[in-house]
């Protein structure tokens, strides 16, 4: 068997392991705007608890993908939005895998 | 025999003369091995001599299926349109190589319909390496259910094809956030070791979606560890090397290794830096079939010679 099936066996597995991510609408909310290919605020930072939505505001889809690969999100076409609750305090960066060139950081306090 | 080397030094010397008439077109002959040319207008004319030799593959690529907006409404159409030009090659090859973006958000409705509209190619084999927009699903299994088995859901993999070496190499699945996307050490070992002691005779063919040279690094147009797959394959004598990814044609040579990024059948993007981001171009429709198109490869066994012809739907 290849490596890459088993990266995926990982991924859904912390999927499987944190269900508990759909947005509360009663917490804190923050978001994040997609637009010319960046994603603004570049840095956020927000208490903990707080859910971010990022919404794609560009033609081209974007996608946001933590560095520690439990946020990432699917394709976002225009005017789609993905959202994420931050239960733990820490510094979170992100990008887009459709374009390297786009970074972004969430400072959990 | 005293004849055919004659005639193998005229036939690189009328080709070097043709190479050098074509406007803008790099050309370089080192060992007898290599000649890249630009024949879109020997191609426009119909069959002229710098398109002889045997038709080894077509290159498509950034077909975008489940795109629509202002650029292109109908990239299934202008798909469509590419295997219809395809088809009714007088010089069809059997070969089609897909270097990536077949889809546009890497939906399974997206990846059926570039499947079916991809079946009417007239070919015996098709290969292909994903776009980052092929694995932009989460869970980055589309693409690796479709397309994974050629190389055992890595996304590498090498074959041979009329006494050509052939490489697909992924390099849309590993970077790091503002910075260029890589192929990674596991990739580069395999690479190294898929090489060695192939003949430097051999011709190879490299093919991936990014392209494997530095073009522009504030879009992400580069690959950050391709100088250490180069180091590999410089001792060849000739390699080409095929990307897609920005929807227009770049071209290096480099000794004796030939980079080229290929057009899309989707929608032109911009020229590098003149846009706030590399997006989908605008053109008026009439321009546009002639900013969409694929790149063929014919191949001449003696001396091993490949040349690189780009053709437009318009």
């Amino acid at each position: 068997m290849s490596r890459r099936p088993a990266m995926l066996t990982l991924w859904l597995g912390l999927a499987a392991a944190v269900p508990a991510r759909a947005v509360d609408p009663a917490g804190p909310a923050a978001t994040i705007e997609i637009r010319d290919f960046a994603f603004a605020p570049r840095t956020l930072t927000i208490v903990v608890g707080t859910t971010v939505t990022w919404r794609n505001r560009d033609e081209e889809p974007h996608t946001v993908r933590g560095t520690d690969e439990v946020v990432r999100s699917g394709a976002l076409d225009q005017n789609e939005a993905y959202s994420f609750r931050f239960d733990k305090p820490g510094t979170y960066h992100y990008g887009c895998s459709i374009h390297p060139q786009m970074s972004g950081t969430i400072v959990v306090q | 025999m005293p004849a055919d080397t004659v005639n193998a030094v005229s036939r690189r010397h009328a080709l070097k003369c043709l190479a050098y008439g074509g406007a803008g077109t790099l050309f370089t002959l080192a060992g007898g091995v290599l000649t890249p040319a630009n024949l879109a207008r020997a191609a426009a004319k119909g069959a002229g001599p710098a398109t002889a030799g045997i038709p080894l593959f077509v290159q498509i690529s950034d077909t975008h299926i489940g795109f629509s907006k202002d650029a292109n409404p109908d990239v299934a159409g202008t798909l469509t349109q590419t295997v219809e030009l395809f088809n009714a090659m007088p010089d069809r090859p059997d070969m089609v190589i897909h270097t990536g973006d077949i889809t546009h958000l890497s939906k399974p409705a997206e990846f059926d319909t570039a499947a079916l509209l991809l079946s009417k190619l007239r070919v015996t084999e098709l290969h292909t390496t994903p776009g980052e927009h092929d694995v932009a699903d989460a869970t980055a299994s589309e693409y690796f259910s479709r397309y994974g088995k050629p190389s055992g859901n890595r996304g590498y993999y090498s074959f041979d094809h009329h006494g050509v070496h052939f490489v697909g190499l992924i390099n849309v699945l590993q970077f790091k956030a503002n910075s260029l996307a890589s192929l990674g050490a596991e990739q580069l070992e395999w690479l190294e070791a898929d090489l060695k002691g192939r003949s430097a005779s051999t011709p190879v063919v490299v093919f991936a979606h990014m392209p494997m040279w530095n073009i522009y690094e504030p879009w992400g147009w580069g690959t950050a560890d391709a100088g250490q797959a180069m180091g590999y394959l410089r001792r060849f004598g000739s390699v080409t090397v095929l990307n897609g990814h920005i929807h227009q044609i770049v071209q290096k040579v480099e000794g004796h290794i030939t980079f080229h990024t290929a057009r899309s059948t989707a929608y032109p993007q911009p020229v590098a830096g003149t846009a706030p981001g590399p997006g989908p171009l605008k053109v008026p429709p009439d321009r546009l079939p002639k900013m969409l198109g694929v790149s063929m490869v014919s191949f001449r066994p003696h001396p091993g010679l490949l040349t690189l012809a780009d053709r437009t739907l318009a």
